[in-house]
């Protein structure tokens, strides 16, 4: 995982083209999330919204029961390593709208604590579960953090830039 | 683990003790190697402990460490029925983040071979739901078909299952000469193959009494979960990425959604027999409009996509795929994050299983056909 | 297996066959391994993207069941066990506590690269390299996902194994 870098060549951006249901989306946001100051941008053709991690379920709740917005539907909630900070990300849908956008928050890696959105969608149940598994980011509130995928036992969070990948080992 | 506790029920009936039993990752009728921890009250199911993660691979870590090119083999194999419809949703991942322009023709072969590849998943499920149902002869009908599916990918592609067929920019070869005729003969094949199992297994009046009003989901409730595919369009939520957010070619194709009524174990499956009729009629029309021309775009080898990051959805045959791409500019993906849609449907496995009997949690537990490869990953 | 038969019009040999015509003799070891080279039962045991390989092998296309093969849903009267797949650390003591459970005589068919040797998933920090860490394998079955044909070859050469076993047993005996 080495990232060779040829001096005075500065990495290209991928380029934003928003469709119609994003340049609404975009119009829109501002005010459904006033309370929550967040910070608007692009990904390729998404809105995305950065919040503070300890809005993220109250910002969920109003995104969810908005009239306008109504995202019924958490389609995937991932975390980026990002090396100073561990980014949560939240792909939502509307099943009555059709139109997607991202949330975002991030958090510092060795205070990793997100309030749950069990409570907004029942289905981040595992996704939390899955997160906190692999990059150690607690999701306060959650039920049961359990293990999910990894062994009992397993030391560190493989998710994350820094986890050493083992060598052949006799097991 | 859930405690065994010991409860008497009320009065004037006849006391039961709360049992656990233990089902998998070692069960002829988990589909792979789920397991779990059922708390039963005679017959009775009152909890559900399910435990994944003994198919926990990794994959997403070691794509971070492969360049672009050698992903695709990974996605091959996570879920690992449906090999095509994930190959495709990488590839098209990162020819949005880099802006790449695939060739028509590629877009219709990778049309035609997704929708064959859905033929050939649902039709695995089709076997293995008659078995969880009782019907040991139908698998046998589905295995007919499936092995022509795979001889005909093995002449197109050149394996059976792990394609590694659509690259990046297109796909790896222009379909053999004969494609069309071949095609034409194994649609006819498949469409009696279907009818003939279909009349073997769907309106048995046992398997009706094991499949009918087990599992019922409702709508509101399976949106929550974050169901797609089939395991929603039961439920009459008639979503599909390739209707909503028309991706490829698709909105070239007429083609409907078949959903269920009730969102019940037999509509589960019924929405897939249909599905796979509707597949059949895709490739048809594609077939017929299948332009000449390149069938790959010509890439470097090694890419480097720009910087930034790109999400897309595919409809794939267990529902809607996602692929989070994170890309620094570099030869190797920052961050690669999958939506499995196995995994949100076995989520809803615990309110499902509910107040059900033991007999009827192989059932239901079937009608969500799960993958554990892209449950686990 | 050395069976004193005659061929053609020509008498057998032995004295024994002349003495008792229509007797076929063999050693009791040899004969048990015919037997149980003939019936082997695997277990219905699918881990991964080779299972459903391997299902293919036992559907009516390449038909297992023509060697005697029976796919048996329980370890307590299976023969051989097919680890058709990656064996992640998760899974590695039920693989083991499934293995013990199986009785003697047993035999394991690693079917793949990954449960031969981590496959495409070698450098992952959650995957066994192999299922021979954890159990003893007798026959090795290449490819991601081998072919039918492969795993066919694969349990023809187990049987041979079975009964070159028997015969250098009876050797030493």
């Amino acid at each position: 995982m080495v990232e060779r870098h040829r001096p005075g060549h500065t990495t290209p951006q991928a380029a934003v083209a928003l469709d119609e249901k994003g340049q609404a989306l975009e119009r829109l946001l501002p005010d459904v999330l006033a309370r929550f100051n967040p910070e608007l941008g692009a990904a390729v053709d998404l809105v995305t919204a950065t919040v503070n991690p300890s809005d993220v379920a109250e910002a969920c709740l109003t995104l969810r029961d908005s009239p306008e917005c109504r995202f019924d539907y958490l389609t995937c909630l991932c975390v980026v390593d990002y090396e100073e900070h561990l980014q949560v990300v939240y792909h939502l849908y509307s099943t009555t709208h059709k139109h997607m956008m991202v949330l975002k928050a991030n958090v510092s890696p060795e205070q990793a604590v997100v309030p749950t959105v069990t409570s907004v969608w029942v289905g981040a149940d595992w996704f939390e579960r899955e997160s906190h598994d692999l990059f150690g980011v607690t999701f306060d509130g959650h039920p049961n953090l359990a293990p999910l995928l990894l062994y009992e036992g397993f030391e560190g969070y493989p998710g994350r830039r820094n986890f050493e990948m083992p060598e052949y080992a006799e097991w | 683990m859930v405690d065994v506790s010991v409860e008497s029920q009320s009065e004037g009936q006849l006391d039961t003790v709360q049992m656990l039993v233990n089902m998998g990752p070692q069960h002829p009728s988990t589909h792979g190697v789920f397991r779990m921890v059922l708390m039963v009250d005679g017959e009775r199911i009152v909890d559900v402990e399910p435990h994944i993660g003994y198919l926990h691979r990794g994959s997403e870590k070691l794509c971070e460490g492969e360049i672009y090119a050698q992903i695709v083999t990974l996605f091959d194999r996570l879920d690992y029925i449906s090999n095509l419809n994930n190959e495709m949703a990488f590839c098209r991942a990162v020819e949005k983040l880099m802006s790449l322009e695939v060739p028509e023709r590629a877009e219709y072969v990778r049309v035609i071979l997704c929708e064959l590849n859905r033929v050939a998943s649902h039709l695995l499920f089709f076997g293995t739901f008659g078995i969880d149902a009782g019907a040991m002869t139908p698998i046998m009908y589905a295995f007919r078909d499936r092995e022509k599916i795979q001889s005909m990918f093995e002449a197109v592609t050149g394996a059976r299952m792990m394609h590694n067929y659509i690259r990046i920019g297109g796909v790896k070869n222009d379909v053999p000469d004969d494609f069309r005729q071949r095609m034409t003969a194994l649609i006819g094949e498949l469409r009696q193959g279907i009818d003939e199992a279909d009349r073997l297994l769907s309106f048995g009046e046992i398997f009706l009494a094991r499949s009918k009003g087990i599992g019922v989901i409702a709508p509101e409730r399976a949106i929550a979960y974050g169901a797609s595919g089939p395991t929603l369009r039961a439920s009459g939520v008639p979503m599909d990425v390739r209707k909503d957010a028309p991706y490829s070619i698709y909105d070239r194709f007429d083609f409907g959604i078949p959903i269920g009524e009730k969102g019940d174990s037999w509509d589960r499956f019924y929405v897939r027999v249909e599905e796979m009729r509707q597949s059949l009629s895709i490739i048809e029309q594609a077939l017929r409009d299948m332009p000449e021309g390149p069938t790959i775009t010509p890439t470097r080898l090694v890419l480097r996509p720009p910087q930034g990051e790109v999400y897309v959805r595919g409809e794939n045959p267990r529902g809607e795929i996602g692929v989070y791409l994170v890309s620094n500019g570099a030869d190797r993906p920052y961050r690669v994050k999958v939506r499995p849609p196995s995994f949100c449907n076995l989520m809803a496995i615990r309110e499902l299983l509910l107040n059900t009997y033991v007999a009827d949690a192989v059932v239901i537990l079937g009608s969500l056909d799960i993958v554990l490869g892209e449950v686990d990953r | 297996m050395e069976v004193t038969l005659g061929s053609g019009n020509q008498e057998p040999r032995s004295i024994l066959n002349r003495a008792a015509p229509g007797i076929v003799t063999a050693r009791s070891e040899e004969l048990i391994a015919l037997a149980r080279k003939s019936s082997l039962w695997p277990m219905t045991f699918g881990l991964a993207c080779c299972a459903i390989e391997m299902m293919s092998t036992y559907m009516a296309h390449h038909d297992l069941d023509r060697f005697g093969i029976v796919p048996w849903p329980s370890a307590r009267q299976s023969d051989v066990m097919i680890v058709a797949g990656t064996v992640v650390k998760k899974m590695a003591e039920p693989i083991k506590i499934l293995y013990e459970q199986m009785p003697e005589p047993k035999w394991v068919i690693a079917m793949g690269s990954c449960a031969t040797n981590g496959g495409p998933y070698y450098r992952s920090y959650s995957v066994v390299m192999g299922v021979d860490h954890i159990i003893p394998v007798d026959v090795y079955v290449p490819g991601c996902p081998p072919r039918p044909e492969a795993l066919l070859d694969g349990i023809l050469k187990l049987q041979d194994k079975i009964m070159q076993d028997a015969r250098e047993r009876g050797r030493k005996a």
